[in-house]
C-alpha cells in the first residue's frame, strides 16, 4: 500500500456492542443509582445509567462509571483465609468454605450459648441493615449497629427527632420550584447524583439563588451563585442568628407554626420541679394550647383551638405555663444571636448575616410558590391551593461530623420551619415512608439478653426519655459501644468507632468475637489508626491471648483491615450478587413518591467467594437462630439471600421489597409473598416506585389523603397528623433527671454534661477539642472530604479513579500561608494534640482562612489493595485520621469522653484543631508516618503492568448506521427560557419518577 | 499532508455549560468506559497499580482558581477534548492521512491502520487535545463517540456521546453546531457560547456557555439589604407582645 495515498476509512457505526443489557443497582457509593450493564463475550462492556430509573434517571457519575475497574480490581480475595501468623502480619492460609462457616459456627456458637453480648456485630457501608439487625437480634446481642455513628448520624437524628424525616435519604429540596437553595457544609457526598441533577435543574431554570456555606469552595460551592466561607463547627451560630434577624422582624410564618408545629404547645414552667420544662398536657395525655377566644386552655392538637403564641398563663390547677415559641423567641431574640456578636466567631460578616436573612425573608413571603392544586388537610379542611415558601435546604457530613452537630442541624431545621418551607412548594419535601412520629418508633432493644435467646426487638431505636437507656442501675453501658447510655443517649446509630478501642480496654467489658463487614477499620474507618492497630493486636500479658480474642470479617477487596482478621469470608463485587435496598432500611423514595430497589447478579464470581447476606443467612441457620430455620431445624431459606428477599415477612403482608406482591403480583406495599418477585423487578429494571397523587405530594405531615395512604402501607401507626417538634420534649426528659428529677438518673460524673446538652431547644457551643485544647498551640482547624470521583467509593484502588487522584495534598488559604512562609509545594508537619502526620501543601484561595483540608482516605497503606509498594497513595498520600483521637482529652477528674457528640455519640471528625510546621529539608518527599507493608494475599496474582481493557471486545466488521438523535441536557429546563428547544424527553428531563406501576 | 473537507454536511460538536459543571469527572471516566472498548480501542492505562499510573484518555477536568475584583475569587471546572475544529490543524499536519474529518458530520478522527504514530498532530494542536498511546504507537481522540451516536443497536436516548448522556448536572449537550436552527445553536446563541482561542484560526465546532451572572446582591434577588419588619411593627422585644393576644387558627 502507499502510504501517501489517503483512503478513507471505513468506521463501523453501530458495532454490536452488547449480547446482553441487564439491569441492577450501583454500588459504587450510597447513591442506588439504577444501571444499564451491558455484557458481551462473558465480560462486562459498558455500564450506564437507567433512563427509566428514579435515582438518577439515565445519569451516572465518575464511580459509578468506573466499575468496570472495582468488578476487575485485583485486590478482589479469592477464597476464605485463616490467618497463620500474628495478627496485622498478612499471614494467612486459604481454607474452603466448609471449615470456614464451621469455625464461625463454632465460634459464634459458643458465644451464644454462654453471653451473647460478647458478639460486637458491625456492619460498615451495609445497605442490608434491615436483614444484619434483624440477625443480631435473632442472634441475641445488644451489640449491632452500621456505620451511620461515624457518618452522619447528627443530621439524621437531629432530622428525626424535629421533622419527622432528615435531609438526604428522608427528604429533598423541591428542584422544580425552590427559589433560594442553601447548602449546609460538605455535602458532596450522600445523594450526589440527585443533587447534581437538582443543582444543574435550578440553574438552568434560572430563577432560584443557590447559597453554600461551606469553609470550602468545592464543586458544588464553584457554582454557586454565593459561597459563604464559615469557620469549621460555627454553622448552628450563623443559622441562629439568622433566626435572631427573621423573628425581630416577625419574618416568620406564624400560621404555619400555628398549624404544624408545637409552638403553641403549653410548656409548664416551674423551676426546681419534676415537671419544669414538659408539655402540659389534659387528662387523656393531649399536649395544651391556650385558646385566646374562649381565653382557657384547650387540646393543642383540637382542629377548632385558636392559639396564641405567646404570655405566661395559668392553668385551672395551678400550673404555670408558656407557649414553646414564647421560650423560643425569647432566647434567640437575644444580642447574642445578632450578627454583630456572631460575625466574629463564625468569620461571617455582620453585614451578610443580615443580608442572607433579608433574602430569605424576600423569596419566603415575597416569592411565594403556587401550585393549583386542591387539597385536604388532616381536620378534613378543604384548600385550593398549595401555597409553598420555596426555600429548600441541604446539609449532610460538614453539619454532622462536630461534636455540636446533633443542635446546629436541629437549629437549621428551626430555621427551615420557622420559614413555613417543611414540605411545601419550593421547600424541603419528605420522601416517602417519611414523615413519621416524632421521633418514629420502635425504641433499641437491648436492656436484657440472655444464652440462646433472641433480643426483644431491633437493637437500634430511638429513645424518648431515660427510661429507654440502655444501662445498668449504676449507669454502667450494656451496649460494647456505650449506646444509648448516659454519655450518649440518642446515639441512633451505635458508635462503631469506639467498638474497637472499647473491646480492648473491655470498658465496660470484654468481647468473644469482633465480627465486621465492609469497614475498613485499620485504616480510613478509625480515628486514631496507630492506636486502633495497638488495640487489634495487644495481646493480655498473662494468657498471652489477643484482647479482642476472635475476629472475622467480611470484604470483598484486599483492605488495610483484612490483615487484622483472624477469619477472612470473601465477598462478591456488587455486580455478582442479590441485594435489596429495602423501605424496611434506606429505600430509593422520592419526594413524588415510595420505591425499593433490588441488585441482581449480572455476571458470576469467578472466584470462591460468596455474597455477605447469603453467608449470613447461612451462618443463622447453622446456629439454628429463630426465623433462619423452621421448625424442623432446617434452614429457611436454602435458597440465601434472594430466597430470603422474596419469602420473608417482618410483619404479616410486609416483606424486604413492597413491590409486586400478593400471590398474583398485583399489591404493593402489603400483600401476600409473590415467588416471581424478582422476575417482576428485573422486568421492571430492578426497581418499584409509585408516583403518589399530586394532592398528596405536599404538607404530606399534615395531609389527610397522604396520612391515611401511610397508614395503610405501614409506615406510620395511625392516619394523625405529624406535629413538627421544635421544642423537644424528650430532650427536657433528659435534662430533669441530670436535674435530680426520676427514678432513673445519670451517674454524677455525666450530670452536668447532660443538663447542659439536652436543652430543648437549639444551642450553640464550641466543638469539644478547640474548647479543651490551648487554640494558640493549635490555632487551625483542619478538614477533610472526598472528591466527587471517590466519595463513599473505595475508589484508591481503581485503575481509572485512582489516575485522577492518587494523592492528596493540604490546602491552605493562600494568605494564611504567606504569613507562615509557607510556599506552594512545600512539606508540612500538621501537628494535633494527638499526633502528627507529613504531607505536601496546595495553596488555593477558596477555604477559610483558619482552615486547612485534604481529600480524604486517599492515603492507603504500602501493600495494601495490590497496589504497588511505591504507589503514591501510601508514599505520599496521607490521613488526618492517625491525628484525631477517638477519645477527648481527660477532665479533672480524669474521664476521658468519646471524640463525639454528647447527644448522639456521631463522631466528631470536624472537631480537629492542628498547627502546622514546614518540615526539614531532609524530611521532604515522602509521608509519615507510614506502616510495613501488608504482604500480597494468597491466591491473587501480580497486577498487570499495562492494563488494556476493551481490547477484548474490539471486533473487525463493518455496518451502517441511523442519523443520530439530536441531544439536549437540561431540555426542559432550557425549553423555558430559550425559544426554538423542544420540551422533550431526553434521558433527565421526566416530571418524577416512572415505574411499572401507577 | 492531509486535506480538510471544503464543508461538512454537519457539523456535530458539544455544548459545555461552565456555568454549572462542577467538576465531577462523570463525563471522563464515562468517554474512557464507552471509548476503551470503542472505535479506537483500548484506551491503554500504563502502570495501573502502580508508582506512576498514567492512561489515555479523551476527556479531561482541568479544575482552576479565578481571582476577580470585588469577590472572593471563583473556582472553574473546565471540562476538555477534541473541538472538531473546521480548520483543524492536526488534520492538515497529518504526514499520511491518517488524521482526517468526516464529511458527513464534521467529526475529526484518526485511522489507527495509517497513523505512524509521529505525533505531529499533537503539536499542531493548539487545545492539547490528542492523547498518544505509547503502546499502540498510535495517535488517539474523542471521536464523539462515533460508535455510540449512529448505533442503531442502542436505545435512542443512548446514542449520544457517552460524556453528554452520563452528566449528571446536564452541562453538557449535543447537536449539529452548523445548523442555526439545531437546539445546540440556539441554546449556545442565547446563553452566548463561544469558542477556544479564536485567535488560532482554527474554528473550533464545540463552545462553552459562559457563568451566568452571579445573585449575589440581595438587590439580585429584589429583596433589601436587611430585613424589615412586617406590617411595620415594631422590632424585637415587641414580638411577644404583640403575640400575646394574638388568636391564631390550627
Amino acid at each position: 500500500m502507499n502510504p501517501f495515498e489517503w483512503k478513507r476509512e471505513q468506521v463501523m457505526l453501530s458495532p454490536k456492542e452488547a449480547d446482553e443489557i441487564k439491569t441492577t443497582t450501583c454500588y459504587m457509593c450510597a447513591c442506588r443509582c439504577g444501571i444499564r450493564v451491558y455484557l458481551k463475550d462473558g465480560g462486562v462492556r459498558y455500564i450506564e445509567g437507567n433512563p427509566d430509573h428514579p435515582v438518577n434517571k439515565g445519569v451516572l457519575c465518575a464511580k459509578g462509571s468506573a466499575g468496570i475497574m472495582n468488578h476487575n480490581s485485583p485486590a478482589r480475595l479469592t477464597k476464605p483465609l485463616l490467618r497463620v501468623g500474628e495478627r496485622g502480619a498478612g499471614e494467612f492460609k486459604e481454607i474452603e468454605w466448609d471449615e470456614a462457616l464451621s469455625l464461625a459456627q463454632d465460634w459464634l456458637g459458643e458465644v451464644r450459648r454462654t453471653d451473647p453480648k460478647k458478639l460486637a456485630f458491625f456492619t460498615g457501608r451495609d445497605q442490608s441493615q434491615s436483614l444484619t439487625g434483624w440477625w443480631a437480634a435473632q442472634f441475641g446481642t445488644p451489640n449491632f449497629a452500621a456505620h451511620g455513628g461515624f457518618c452522619s448520624v447528627n443530621m439524621a437524628a437531629a432530622g428525626l427527632y424535629t421533622l419527622g424525616g432528615a435531609f438526604w435519604e428522608f427528604g429533598e429540596p423541591d428542584w422544580d420550584h425552590t427559589k433560594y437553595f442553601m447548602m449546609w457544609g460538605v455535602a458532596e457526598d450522600h445523594d450526589s447524583n440527585p443533587i447534581k441533577m437538582g443543582l444543574g435543574k435550578l440553574k438552568t431554570r434560572g430563577d432560584a439563588k443557590f447559597v453554600a456555606v461551606n469553609p470550602v469552595r468545592s464543586g458544588y460551592g464553584a457554582i454557586a451563585d454565593e459561597w459563604i466561607g464559615i469557620r469549621p463547627g460555627t454553622d448552628g451560630l450563623f443559622a441562629l442568628s439568622l433566626v435572631h434577624e427573621l423573628l425581630r422582624s416577625e419574618n416568620v410564618d406564624l400560621d404555619f407554626l400555628s398549624r404544624y408545629t408545637n409552638a403553641p404547645w403549653l410548656v409548664i414552667e416551674n423551676p426546681g420541679g419534676a415537671d419544669d420544662g414538659l408539655i402540659a398536657r389534659d387528662a387523656d395525655g393531649n399536649p395544651l394550647c391556650w385558646d385566646g377566644e374562649k381565653n382557657q386552655a384547650v387540646n393543642a392538637l383540637s382542629a377548632e383551638a385558636k392559639p396564641v403564641l405567646a404570655g405566661r398563663r395559668t392553668l385551672e390547677d395551678g400550673r404555670i405555663c408558656v407557649p414553646s415559641f414564647d421560650l423560643l423567641a425569647r432566647r434567640y431574640l437575644d444580642p447574642q444571636y445578632a450578627p454583630d456578636a456572631v460575625a466574629e466567631r463564625t468569620g461571617v460578616s455582620a453585614e451578610t448575616i443580615k443580608r442572607i436573612a433579608a433574602e430569605l425573608a424576600h423569596t419566603a413571603f415575597s416569592e411565594e410558590v403556587v401550585i393549583e392544586q386542591p387539597w385536604t388537610d388532616w381536620a378534613g379542611r378543604k384548600h385550593e391551593r398549595m401555597i409553598g415558601r420555596p426555600i429548600s435546604m441541604h446539609g449532610m457530613r460538614g453539619i454532622s461530623a462536630h461534636s455540636n452537630g446533633f443542635h446546629t442541624c436541629r437549629s437549621i431545621h428551626l430555621l427551615q420551619v420557622l420559614l413555613g418551607s417543611i414540605d411545601c412548594p419550593g421547600g424541603w419535601r419528605y420522601k416517602a415512608p417519611f414523615p413519621r412520629p416524632i421521633p418514629p418508633g420502635p425504641k433499641p432493644a437491648g436492656k436484657e439478653w440472655s444464652p440462646n435467646t433472641p433480643l426483644g426487638g431491633m437493637p437500634l431505636g430511638n429513645p424518648t426519655g431515660p427510661e429507654d437507656l440502655l444501662v445498668d442501675e449504676d449507669g454502667t453501658p450494656k451496649r460494647i459501644d456505650k449506646a444509648y447510655s448516659w454519655e450518649h443517649p440518642l446515639s441512633a446509630h451505635g458508635l462503631m468507632h469506639m467498638v474497637i478501642h472499647n473491646a480492648w480496654k473491655k470498658d465496660p467489658y470484654g468481647v468473644d468475637v469482633l465480627f465486621m463487614y465492609m469497614a475498613n477499620m485499620a485504616w480510613n474507618s478509625s480515628m486514631n489508626v496507630p492506636g486502633t492497630l495497638h488495640y487489634l493486636t495487644d495481646k493480655d500479658k498473662n494468657t498471652g491471648e489477643y484482647k479482642i480474642p476472635k475476629i472475622i470479617y467480611s470484604d470483598a477487596y484486599y483492605s488495610e483491615m483484612v490483615p487484622y482478621a483472624d477469619l477472612i469470608l470473601p465477598d462478591t463485587t456488587y455486580l455478582e450478587r442479590w441485594d435489596c435496598i429495602s423501605l424496611l432500611d434506606r429505600p430509593i423514595s422520592s419526594a413524588h413518591g415510595p420505591g425499593d430497589a433490588i441488585r441482581q447478579p449480572v455476571v458470576k464470581p469467578d472466584r470462591d467467594v460468596r455474597p455477605f447476606q447469603d453467608v449470613l443467612i447461612d451462618l443463622g441457620a447453622r446456629l439454628g437462630l429463630p426465623g433462619f430455620v423452621d421448625l424442623e431445624g432446617d434452614a429457611k431459606y436454602p435458597g440465601g439471600y434472594s430466597d430470603y428477599i422474596v419469602n420473608h415477612e417482618r410483619l404479616p403482608g410486609i416483606g424486604p421489597l413492597a413491590g409486586w406482591r400478593g400471590e398474583d403480583g398485583e399489591a404493593h406495599g402489603r400483600g401476600a409473598v409473590n415467588k416471581d418477585q424478582l422476575d417482576r423487578y428485573i422486568e421492571n429494571g430492578c426497581f418499584w416506585s409509585e408516583e403518589i397523587p399530586l394532592e398528596h405530594q405536599y404538607f404530606k405531615h399534615a395531609n389527610l389523603g397522604y396520612l391515611d395512604y401511610a397508614a395503610g402501607m405501614g409506615w406510620i401507626p395511625k392516619a394523625e397528623q405529624i406535629v413538627l417538634q421544635l421544642y423537644s420534649e424528650p430532650l427536657q426528659k433528659f435534662r430533669l433527671a441530670a436535674q435530680g428529677h426520676g427514678a432513673l438518673q445519670p451517674p454524677e460524673e455525666h450530670r452536668e454534661r447532660v443538663e447542659t446538652y439536652f436543652d430543648p431547644l437549639p444551642i450553640w457551643y464550641m466543638p469539644f477539642e478547640e474548647a479543651v485544647i490551648d487554640t494558640d498551640s493549635y490555632p487551625m482547624h483542619a478538614l477533610t472530604q472526598r472528591p466527587m470521583q471517590m466519595y463513599h467509593s473505595w475508589g484508591s484502588q481503581n485503575a481509572w479513579l485512582r489516575q485522577i487522584t492518587a494523592r492528596n495534598r493540604l490546602f491552605i488559604n493562600e494568605e494564611t500561608a504567606a504569613a507562615m512562609g509557607v510556599e506552594d509545594e512545600d512539606w508540612v508537619w500538621v501537628i494535633s494534640h494527638a499526633g502528627r502526620v507529613k504531607g505536601q501543601v496546595k495553596l488555593m484561595s477558596g477555604v477559610n482562612a483558619d482552615t486547612v483540608w485534604t481529600w480524604n482516605a486517599i492515603g492507603k497503606r504500602k501493600g495494601a489493595w495490590r497496589l504497588s509498594v511505591d504507589a503514591p497513595e501510601s508514599t505520599r498520600g496521607f490521613l488526618l485520621n492517625h491525628i484525631i483521637s477517638e477519645l477527648l482529652p481527660a477532665q479533672g477528674d480524669g474521664l476521658r469522653y468519646s471524640n463525639s457528640d454528647p447527644v448522639t455519640g456521631q463522631a466528631a471528625w470536624f472537631d480537629l484543631r492542628v498547627r502546622v510546621e514546614k518540615c526539614l529539608p531532609e524530611e521532604a518527599g515522602l509521608t509519615e508516618p507510614t506502616f510495613d507493608a501488608q504482604p500480597p494475599p494468597p491466591g491473587s496474582s501480580a497486577p498487570v503492568d499495562e492494563l488494556t481493557y476493551g481490547t477484548q471486545f474490539k471486533k473487525e466488521g463493518r455496518d451502517a448506521g441511523l442519523p443520530m438523535t439530536e441531544w439536549i441536557g437540561n431540555r426542559r429546563e432550557a425549553s423555558k427560557n430559550i425559544s426554538g428547544i423542544a420540551d422533550g424527553h431526553g434521558n433527565k428531563t421526566g416530571h418524577g419518577p416512572k415505574g411499572g406501576h401507577k | 499532508m492531509t486535506s480538510l473537507p471544503t464543508t461538512t454536511e454537519k457539523k456535530l460538536g458539544l455544548v459545555i455549560d461552565l456555568d454549572i459543571c462542577v467538576g465531577c469527572h462523570a463525563c471522563a471516566v464515562n468517554c474512557k468506559e464507552w471509548n476503551t472498548s470503542g472505535h479506537s480501542a483500548p484506551l491503554t492505562d500504563k502502570d495501573p497499580y502502580g508508582g506512576d499510573p498514567a492512561g489515555v484518555w479523551f476527556n479531561r477536568i482541568h479544575t482552576f482558581e479565578v481571582r476577580e475584583e470585588n469577590s472572593n475569587g471563583r473556582t472553574v471546572h473546565f471540562p476538555k477534548s477534541c473541538l472538531h475544529c473546521e480548520a483543524a490543524p492536526c488534520v492538515t499536519v497529518c504526514p499520511t492521512g491518517a488524521s482526517y474529518k468526516r464529511e458527513e458530520d464534521g467529526i475529526v478522527l484518526v485511522n489507527a491502520d495509517t497513523c505512524i504514530g509521529c505525533k505531529l498532530c499533537s503539536w499542531a494542536c493548539p487545545y492539547g487535545a490528542r492523547e498518544y498511546d505509547d503502546s499502540a504507537g498510535v495517535m488517539k481522540k474523542c471521536t464523539l463517540c462515533i460508535d455510540k451516536i449512529y448505533n442503531e443497536t442502542l436505545r435512542p436516548e443512548s446514542r449520544v456521546p457517552a460524556c453528554v448522556s452520563t452528566c449528571p448536572a446536564g452541562a453538557r449537550h449535543f447537536g449539529d453546531l452548523g445548523d442555526p436552527d439545531s437546539e445546540v445553536s440556539k441554546l449556545s446563541a442565547a446563553r452566548g457560547g463561544y469558542a477556544l482561542m479564536p485567535e488560532q484560526d482554527c474554528k473550533p465546532v464545540n463552545r462553552y456557555l459562559p457563568p451566568r451572572p452571579r445573585k449575589k446582591e440581595a438587590a439580585d434577588i429584589g429583596a433589601s439589604a436587611e430585613v424589615r419588619a412586617k406590617d411595620g411593627n415594631l422590632e424585637g422585644a415587641g414580638l411577644l407582645a404583640r403575640l400575646v393576644d394574638r388568636v391564631l387558627s390550627r
